[in-house]
């Protein structure tokens, strides 16, 4: 019960933040106050809660899950090549977004297209993909936070009453704080989880007697041993995942965050020090998650690798359905939780916990982009905001704010867990195949509205034949994949346990490659904007 | 000059993400217990933070920044 209670106590506070930044605004009517915090935050501010937003409950749970059942490998895959492209990608595109917003006044990137390419309706349907690709990030959210509140009290507080609380007061202190209650409770929740990386490490390294004997036991057992190298994983699939990271400056709730720094060189320190923390992070829990394989004294942490054996040795003769129960069972997202449970004292795992709980909240920016999008690129575009002014333009993304919590509540309670992760790694490729509409409206004047909207619909239709596709075909049993299609004796086309491969690839490969060439072929053949237009992004 | 120097340096660090030299073997241990793979990304890593500073340093896009503040204060006044 201790840990619930540090939980709560830290749910308390990060509300509390939210209500303290309703009170410290000045123009609480005025939108950009409201969902930009009037473009006004500085550098630590910045760069935590731009980091923060990034992270999900994946940072911490998700990576030591897949740590215990892949390896290492989960490192490179995930957080260092992350640490490379998104950097990268907020110095090239961020900075000059910002620049744009500051100049023109933009509050979302919707509104930037419509601008940069002259158009209307088509800037409305890229709102919806994004949108759709969005919301299930907070459906997961509130799923995340019942869960873990659920494990963290032992089963005291039960899935749909944790799911109530933390949907809440995430939606409390959206709601009051808007984008300054957000970045703030952000940052808050960015130093509890990089501290939580650092002590869960040490907590539980002295627990084991430390990692020199677990990992040399690793290295000599012949079937855990793969899990230290990368074997697991094909080297097609590893370069494949260094696209994914694309994703990052597509998303919405992330390049509004852009738009809220102070000034441009507030991007400096986000730049550099973002690749170290996302090492902070990942590399303990990616490192915990490997070594949770050589605790033998947790029953549930044998009974997911019973499974593992099971599906591995077995997983050919069974039905489908009895494989994913399997591979449900061999799931590793709670292995952080029960090496905590086991190692960490009782008052430490409520602080740990918290850090979880920080990681798991990481909803509230998608659900106020969401509002800001909704607000600014629907009810001010088909003129709300004309008609009814500012100050209900801003009542209007509170409401938003709150339907979108109770619906998210709604289906968390109702749908399985699985359809949504599964929703997340479909919206990875979907962001990442529309990250060439960035590139194109900010490097290429020859680029036009037809050629956006080739990509928006060719993400739309890639994500959706992409999910029907491994919904008719059932994940195999791990080893050889499936081949539904094959070209001159090569696997065009494939379902692997772990998803599907085009060419040996993940579809984000041909997503991403197709859209680009869909900007470039379709812009080259339509009408460009006026040139009074494109002098306002090319000098 | 500099920029094609900094492109490539981009370039190179996104090849050595792809380090296939260590996919298969966990040896050597560093400290004894971090295999070398994880060891190289966690390097790689830093490697990044550094080539992100080396493009701050040398590639930051000053006429950006200066357009915008020369014509914020502008705005400001006019209110």
């Amino acid at each position: 019960m201790i840990p619930a209670i540090v939980v709560f106590i830290y749910l308390a506070t990060v509300l509390y933040i939210g209500i303290f930044a309703f009170r410290k605004a000045k123009g609480r009517e005025k939108a950009e106050d409201y969902f930009l915090a009037s473009r006004s935050l500085g550098p630590f501010v910045f760069l935590f809660s731009l980091f923060g937003t990034n992270m999900t409950a994946f940072a911490i749970l998700g990576s030591s899950g897949h740590a215990f059942n892949n390896g290492i490998v989960t490192f490179g895959l995930m957080a260092s090549s992350s640490g490379l492209v998104i950097p990268l990608t907020i110095f090239l595109v961020g900075t000059r977004v910002w620049a744009l917003g500051k100049k023109h006044g933009f509050m979302t990137p919707v509104q930037m297209f419509r601008d940069r390419w002259e158009c209307g309706h088509i800037g409305t349907a890229i709102f919806v993909v994004q949108a759709v690709l969005l919301v299930p990030y907070i459906i997961i959210g509130i799923m995340g936070g019942g869960t873990t509140l659920n494990a963290i009290s032992g089963g005291l507080v039960p899935f749909w009453f944790g799911g109530a609380i933390v949907a809440m007061v995430v939606m409390s202190y959206v709601f009051f704080g808007g984008m300054r209650g957000t970045a703030w409770v952000n940052t808050f929740q960015t130093i509890l989880f990089l501290t939580f990386g650092a002590v869960a490490l040490i907590v539980i390294g002295v627990g084991m007697g430390g990692f020199r004997n677990a990992a040399q036991a690793l290295a000599s057992s012949p079937a855990l041993a793969p899990l230290l190298t990368r074997e697991r994983i094909s080297p097609l699939y590893f370069f494949s995942y260094t696209f994914i990271p694309l994703s990052a400056i597509a998303f919405p709730h992330i390049l509004i965050f852009c738009l809220t720094a102070r000034k441009m060189s507030q991007f400096k320190k986000t730049v550099i020090f973002y690749p170290i923390c996302i090492m902070a992070i990942w590399l303990p829990c990616v490192f915990l998650g490997v070594m949770a394989n050589r605790v033998a004294d947790v029953p549930e942490i044998r009974a997911k690798q019973e499974a593992r054996r099971v599906l591995a040795t077995q997983g050919k003769t069974m039905t489908p359905e009895a494989r994913d129960d399997l591979r449900e069972k061999a799931a590793g997202d709670d292995v952080i939780l029960l090496l905590l449970k086991r190692y960490a004292p009782l008052w430490l795992a409520g602080l740990l916990g918290a850090g979880i709980m920080a990681a798991v909240m990481a909803s509230d920016s998608q659900i106020l982009a969401l509002s800001t999008m909704f607000t600014e690129d629907v009810f001010a575009f088909y003129g709300g905001k004309r008609r009814f002014g500012e100050a209900v333009q801003v009542q209007t993304g509170r409401i938003f704010i709150v339907v979108i919590t109770l619906v998210a509540y709604a289906v968390a309670l109702r749908a399985p867990e699985t359809i949504f992760e599964l929703a997340i790694q479909y919206a990875f490729s979907g962001f990442a195949a529309l990250s060439p509409l960035l590139v194109a409206a900010l490097f290429w004047k020859g680029s036009t509205k037809w050629g956006a909207l080739a990509v928006t619909v060719w993400t739309a239709l890639a994500v959706i034949a992409v999910a029907i596709f491994q919904h008719s075909i059932p994940a195999p049993a791990p080893g050889p994949p499936t081949i539904f299609w094959s070209l001159g004796g090569t696997e065009a086309l494939s379902r692997t346990p772990g998803g599907t491969a085009v060419f040996g690839f993940m579809p984000v490969v041909p997503m991403v490659i197709v859209s680009a060439l869909l900007m470039i072929v379709v812009s080259k053949i339509t009408p460009k904007p006026k040139a009074t237009t494109l002098a306002r992004y090319f000098h | 000059m500099k920029r094609i120097l900094l492109v490539i340096a981009v370039v190179a660090l996104y090849i050595l993400h792809q380090d296939f030299w260590f996919w298969r073997t966990a040896h050597p241990m560093i400290f004894g217990f971090i295999p070398i793979g994880l060891f190289y990304q966690g390097c790689f890593s830093v490697a990044a933070s550094l080539l992100m500073w080396l493009l701050v340093k040398y590639a930051w896009p000053t006429e950006l920044e200066r357009e915008v503040e020369e014509q914020v204060p502008e705005e400001d006044s006019a209110h």
